[in-house]
């Protein structure tokens, strides 16, 4: 079954979405998704989407879906590379993805994101990495 | 009625240019009495040879007049003539006919009457479809005017690296919107600049559905991963926005251009630095500021 791979790099989870998005591909990377940020106990995750050319309100949906549940883990998630006539579809539709994270690019979303471990690292007292 | 106008043709003519020059559709300024000689003899001709075969104007025998009236109405409206002035070309026709046929029908009425009507129709039929060209020509002046305001009115400027800025001037529509949304957009992924400010100095007008376009154009922004700043908002259109009720959101909105570009360079660590002292208060010229920025 085709699945989209989900990489760890030390406490970082990163997703690269390259193929074109369908409703059971969606799914399955909310459910592969969920279990791998509790497993690896993993505390942000970066999904690239800089290759998707084309969103429905489904697949928009899945992808605020896969930012909350992130969030209700305790993982940052931040969603990088969206496409102009990707935003512009999604807004169109109504669904401004309010409450994710984005960044321009793969270099600006880890920016964001080392950022925001470092304020929870130093808020928390525990520097484990 | 086709026999006739043809071995009357120099009478009815000269009658019509006279009809013409003194009537309103003439500006001699435009057009010699020569060139409308020109255009009304030939116009006749083709008239005359269509009248052979009936009075009908969507025969396949008028397609030469139709083309002549085309071209002509089509010229005319692009030279600025007004409605009156081009549909004068056809209606003034009228006069030197009507004259014509009471000469020629002057011992039956019966005859007179049902060429009157056969004239009148086909004249009134000319005249509009005249009217018809003119309109369409006149649309087609309006439409090349709006593609070239579009192409115009759509620039986005680099102030600093990594801040982009867009000036937006003149009435805010949907198609303009959607043109002013994709180019930002575009040149935000060119650049990967991460702010973008929008500048509406030069748009008269606030509404509701305005700012729905704006609040979308931030949104899709966002969406990608930059930061819009709204700036050049006049004290009326602050007024109207919150008369409106819309809600701007979080969207961080300036009074002017220079304060969100403040804003935009501490967002990237930068700042505005003075390199040399401040001249004294006496100085009638305003102290001038360098716009050098330094890295933080």
């Amino acid at each position: 079954m085709e699945r989209i791979p989900i990489l760890k790099m030390g406490r970082y989870l990163l997703v690269t979405i390259q193929v074109d998005m369908h409703d059971r591909l969606a799914l399955t990377l909310q459910d592969d998704l969920t279990e791998r940020i509790v497993r690896d106990a993993a505390k942000a995750v970066l999904i690239d989407i800089s290759a998707l050319e084309m969103v429905d309100s489904f697949i928009g949906r899945t992808i605020a879906n896969i930012a909350a549940m992130s969030s209700v883990l305790d993982a940052e998630t931040v969603v990088v590379g969206m496409q102009p006539a990707v935003a512009i579809t999604l807004v169109e539709l109504g669904l401004p993805l309010k409450g994710v994270r984005t960044a321009l690019s793969v270099e600006h979303g880890m920016a964001v994101l080392k950022a925001r471990l470092l304020s929870d690292d130093e808020r928390h007292g525990d520097a484990t990495q | 009625m086709s026999e006739t106008i043809r071995a009357h043709e120099k009478a009815v003519l000269e009658e019509w240019l006279d009809a013409q020059v003194s009537g309103r559709g003439m500006r001699s300024e435009l057009l010699s009495r020569q060139e409308l000689h020109d255009q009304s003899r030939s116009f006749l001709d083709a008239l005359a040879s269509a009248m052979a075969t009936g009075v009908d104007v969507h025969s396949p025998s008028f397609i030469p007049v139709r083309q002549m009236l085309e071209e002509l109405s089509a010229a005319r409206a692009r030279q600025g003539y007004t409605p009156t002035e081009t549909a004068t070309f056809v209606f003034s026709m009228k006069q030197p006919l009507f004259a014509l046929i009471r000469r020629v029908f002057k011992d039956d009425p019966a005859a007179l009457a049902e060429s009157a009507w056969e004239v009148t129709r086909l004249l009134d039929s000319l005249g509009l479809f005249t009217m018809e060209v003119y309109q369409k020509g006149r649309e087609q002046v309006i439409i090349r005017q709006q593609e070239e305001m579009l192409e115009l009115s759509t620039p986005v400027i680099t102030l600093w690296k990594g801040i982009l800025a867009l000036p937006m001037i003149g009435t805010l529509d949907s198609s303009r919107t959607q043109v002013v949304m994709e180019t930002l957009l575009q040149r935000i992924v060119e650049t990967g600049a991460p702010l973008a400010i929008i500048d509406i100095t030069g748009v008269p007008t606030v509404d509701t559905l305005t700012a729905q376009h704006l609040l979308k154009t931030v949104a899709a922004a966002r969406l990608m991963g930059a930061d819009c700043i709204i700036s050049g908002i006049r004290p009326q259109i602050a007024q109207t926005i919150v008369h409106l009720g819309v809600d701007l959101g979080d969207v961080i909105t300036k009074a002017s251009l220079a304060d969100a570009f403040a804003v935009a360079l501490k967002r990237l660590g930068l700042g505005v630095q003075r390199t040399r002292p401040e001249q004294n208060a006496q100085a009638s010229a305003p102290p001038k500021r360098s716009g050098q920025a330094e890295e933080a």
